[in-house]
């Protein structure tokens, strides 16, 4: 079951390329993902902490080395996130003028890399399902993108092939740091062996790790690939990229980090809160300076994965669950947000911002989508943003906590909150200037989303809103996978 | 059972054979010649594989002394006739260019032997691959280098081969020059040629250890010029553009490996001092810079991939610093695999277009098989997962990793981002640029079934490398 969920995007994409129809072979293979996937999230027994649904084709004996699948609730819910946002990535495509089987080819093997990374128990799979994105990337921003495309292509393929070699030089470091006889590719038997990494080698994998996965998650100072990619994009790649591949590298931080490297973990703590309020503020404020709803975006992408940093950071099963909640979460506000944007520069040709102006009078699903999507993002109650950022915030704010002093982690909550007021001056102001003010003569002849288009919406908000009420549900299977490794209130 | 010795000879009867053919039959196609080289060729590389192995190198005198039969020579032998059978393949796609540069009178007495000369090539490769004693290293190594004078300046016509040849010539004889005098050193101080000889001399403390040393670095310049490390790649661009496209991809896999192999060997003894590992860091970071770094502007293919090269030795080099043989061996067999892809797609688009990357512009549209096994053998050479060049990275820098090479692991980490820039530079030109030209390649039954199987075979390697890791376990 789980190895179909894997293989059927790439199947899809194999057979696309050899000349199947793309559009319908590619709506019907995400639907049945996203259908099995819902089936699999219905028949995982959530209390477990084992993996579920394991299979397991060996490659290495020698090198401990197996093809091993399985899930548990933390990848359940990433593997839950690729599939909606898959969904509504092909769906938003619409008709491609050039090279259209070649396009769906392209967003259904980023699918496939962010699934099967996310359901590998294998950590040389885990590596190597999430580089089979990198030039199905580079060729939908090189191919099909717009505005500066070609620097934008160069910049995330070259950023992303060097992160992700210094992220293999850490993991090379992790397997070699256990004694030779328990060696192994598997998470689950390095869980087994993590007592015996020393400590000085856990300060030095996590490092490398962080450096790794923090330019795959564009963490401040190595995010200036993000936006401009983002903006390049064509918007089914930037919501496939933005909501789900980007959370590769939060996922391997929570998988690897947490149970393997905790003491690396907390000796990097002071420099990882720096940095991510470097996300937080710093980016924040140049969020707010762009002209263009696309770069505003993308900048707003790269801020709120400093929250997510923070949740993993603040090293308690609140903030790391909260951290999870975010991440699902975002990954669903962004893509509709990057749709959204997306049809809108279909009809117009331009993001800017000045150009803009009275859409909603045009487009009012549009701008309801759009407002939908921006609220979640700001973090409003009744979204699965707040549930997340909330439970965040309240957990790094318990780390290290005494009575009548701050430590690091409290200035940083507090931070944090005033990136709450950063973001919704963006988000609203985007919003004002697109949808609100007087409409330009020249866009009054602009269409709405069909109605067909109006499906996708409605399943990206509906999970969002359903998260949003029911945060209980999904943070009852996330937990499991940390409670033996955090405590629950520190 | 077959012993490893007949393997040679039944190669170099069939090089003989074929050129028999050329010189006394005028009136058979020379085509068939090369097939059948490659069916002569394949049927030695079945046999290969039932060949007995023996390992015993203690034997003091006689043929045993100086040729051996182990799992790595096998292994390279059967790696030699590869290359060779793929190389014929592109020699006959290539053919049209030869018979245009000579004059048409002599066409017959031309292009049989330009089939004909790989194959003693081939043999020299495959003795190299087993030499285990310096004279027999020296020998084999000349038979390989005078085959390929001739080789890389065959189309003489053209000035720039015929300054490819001029070069080449020149600077491989300098090489061979200092090998020999290194050679005499280290028959001066430990009074062997054998290397498993020299190797016991060399823990006897009684011996001139800087001079020792000093035969060393000779025979390493040699060495260096045959795997095209820096400083001694100056040859590369130059030669590799100007010579023959299929016998540059012959010189950039079987030349290179087969000085891998004998640098593997030969280093073994010498690796024990210090001073050695320490000029072999400096070598491997040097080249892994130049190489990468001269890469990037590049705008003709083909002096890419002899930037390329460059840079991939000094990839090679950082393993036999770590003298994990496997991993070399891994990556030298991932090596052959896409660059002798991305040769034979060079040689069927050149004849069309041209050679320099904006002549591949378009050729996503025009042809889509020759620009997907160009997608594979670009991305492979780059190092992405699931192909067989990021597998052999992988083993390459794991070995570097536990021997700690930070100064080694540093520049690899990011001369590989130099190398997704110029790889990708012809991924974009395929399927970003357009181009007027809309008329499709015709690509030959036999070529698209080499290709097919290169692709499988650097996407199965990629994924289960068990195959090649077992083959040297032997």
């Amino acid at each position: 079951m789980l190895l179909f969920v894997i293989f059927c995007p790439i199947v899809a994409a194999i057979l696309i390329m050899a000349g199947a129809p793309a559009r319908k072979t590619a709506l019907v293979a995400s639907m049945l993902t996203l259908a099995i996937t819902l089936f699999l999230l219905g028949s995982l027994q959530g209390w477990q902490r084992d993996y579920q649904y394991v299979t397991s084709f060996s490659i290495s004996p020698e090198w401990h080395l197996s093809f091993t699948t399985g899930l548990d609730g933390l990848s359940m819910v990433m593997v839950l996130l690729a599939a909606i946002v898959t969904l509504a990535a092909v769906w938003f495509t619409g008709k491609i003028d050039r090279y259209e089987n070649a396009f769906y080819g392209c967003l259904l093997l980023i699918s496939g890399g962010a699934i099967g990374a996310f359901a590998s128990i294998d950590l040389f799979f885990f590596y190597a399902f999430h580089e089979l994105a990198l030039i199905p990337t580079f060729l939908l921003i090189g191919i099909w993108g717009s505005g500066n495309k070609t620097a934008a292509a160069w910049k995330i393929t070259i950023y992303l092939a060097v992160g992700s070699f210094i992220l293999l030089l850490g993991l090379i470091l992790l397997y070699q740091s256990v004694p030779v006889a328990s060696r192994s590719f598997d998470i689950r038997a390095l869980k087994a062996a993590a007592g015996q990494i020393s400590p000085d080698a856990q300060r030095h994998i996590y490092l490398l790790l962080l450096i790794g996965f923090g330019i795959l998650i564009s963490l401040f100072p190595f995010h200036t690939w993000a936006p401009e990619a983002y903006a390049s994009a064509p918007a089914p790649a930037a919501m496939l990229h933005a909501g789900v591949l980007k959370k590769f590298g939060l996922y391997g931080l929570l998988r690897l980090a947490i149970p393997l490297l905790p003491e690396g973990a907390r000796h990097w703590t002071d420099v990882l809160v720096a940095l991510l309020l470097g996300n937080i503020i710093y980016v924040g404020l140049v969020t707010i300076a762009q002209k263009r709803l696309d770069w505003m975006l993308g900048y707003s992408s790269v801020m709120h994965m400093g929250y997510v940093f923070l949740g993993i950071a603040s090293a308690n099963i609140l903030g790391v669950t909260g951290a999870t909640a975010l991440m699902f979460a975002h990954g669903l506000s962004i893509a509709l947000l990057f749709a959204i944007a997306g049809e809108i520069r279909k009809r117009t040709g331009t993001l800017l911002l000045d150009d803009l102006g009275g859409l909603a009078k045009v487009m009012p699903f549009a701008g309801l989508a759009f407002g939908l999507g921006a609220f979640a993002a700001i973090g409003l109650p009744g979204f699965a943003n707040f549930a997340g950022e909330i439970m965040i915030l309240f957990g790094a704010f318990k780390n290290g906590w005494e009575m009548e002093r701050f430590h690091l982690f409290q200035i940083a909550t507090v931070l944090g909150l005033w990136g709450v007021v950063i973001s919704t001056v963006y988000m609203l102001r985007a919003y004002r200037k697109t949808f609100m003010g007087t409409l330009a003569e020249r866009w009054k002849d602009l269409i709405d989303l069909r109605p067909i288009l109006r499906a996708p919406v409605a399943l990206l908000v509906g999970a969002l809103l359903c998260y949003g009420f029911f945060p209980q549900s999904f943070v009852r299977i996330i937990t499991p996978a940390f409670r033996p490794y955090l405590s629950a209130n520190k | 059972m077959i012993t490893a010795p007949l393997l040679e000879i039944a190669v170099l009867i069939l090089g003989m054979v074929i050129l028999m053919f050329e010189a006394f039959a005028t009136k058979i196609d020379r085509r068939l010649l090369a097939f059948a080289g490659i069916l002569g060729l394949t049927a030695v590389l079945v046999a290969s594989f039932f060949v007995a192995r023996n390992s015993f190198t203690n034997q003091t005198a006689g043929f045993w002394s100086f040729y051996t039969a182990d799992s790595l020579s096998i292994f390279f032998k059967q790696f030699a006739l590869l290359t060779t059978i793929l190389v014929l393949i592109m020699m006959i796609d290539y053919a049209p260019v030869v018979e245009n540069s000579v004059a048409a009178g002599k066409l017959r007495s031309v292009l049989g032997e330009f089939f004909a000369v790989p194959i003693f090539t081939c043999a020299g490769l495959m003795y190299m691959a087993s030499a285990i004693d310096f004279i027999f290293i020296f020998v084999s190594l000349e038979l390989v280098t005078i085959s390929l004078y001739v080789l890389v300046s065959f189309t003489r016509h053209n000035p720039a081969t015929l300054e490819a040849g001029a070069k080449y010539l020149v600077l491989s004889a300098l090489s061979t020059a200092f090998l020999v005098y290194g050679i005499t050193w280290l028959f001066g101080v430990t009074g062997q040629t054998n290397l498993q000889r020299i190797t016991e001399s060399l823990a006897n403390t009684g011996i001139d250890r800087t001079a020792a040393l000093f035969g060393m670095v000779l025979v390493l310049v040699a060495l260096g010029f045959k795997i095209a490390a820096v400083p001694f790649q100056i040859w590369v661009p130059d030669v590799y553009q100007g010579a023959p496209t299929p016998v540059t991809a012959y010189l950039s896999v079987g030349s290179k490996a087969a000085g891998f192999v004998v640098l593997l060997r030969v280093l073994r003894p010498f690796l024990m001092l210090p001073e050695t590992h320490r000029l072999l860091v400096l070598i491997a970071i040097l080249t892994l810079i130049y190489g990468n770094l001269a890469a990037l502007p590049q705008g003709n293919l083909k002096r890419l991939l002899a930037y390329s090269s460059i840079a991939h030795a000094g990839y090679l080099l950082i393993g036999v610093v770590c003298l994990d043989g496997r991993a070399v061996i891994f990556y030298l067999t991932a090596y052959l695999l896409m660059t002798l892809l991305s040769f034979a797609v060079l040689v069927i688009v050149s004849q069309q277009t041209g050679d320099r990357i904006s002549d591949f512009d378009g050729l996503g549209k025009r042809s889509p098989f020759l620009a997907f096994a160009m997608l594979i053998a670009m991305v492979s050479l780059a190092g992405v997962p699931f192909t067989a060049g990021f597998l052999g990275k992988f083993f390459i820098f794991y070995a570097a990793v536990a021997q700690r090479q930070i100064a080694l692991l540093v520049v690899g980490v990011i001369t590989v981002g130099c190398g997704f820039y110029y790889y990708l530079k012809v991924v974009r030109a395929m399927y970003w640029q357009s181009t007027d030209k809309i008329d499709k390649i015709p690509i030959s039954a036999l070529s698209r079934f080499a290709m097919s199987a290169l692709i499988l075979a650097i996407i199965g390697l990629g994924v289960y490398p068990q195959p090649i890791l077992d083959a040297l376990k032997r």
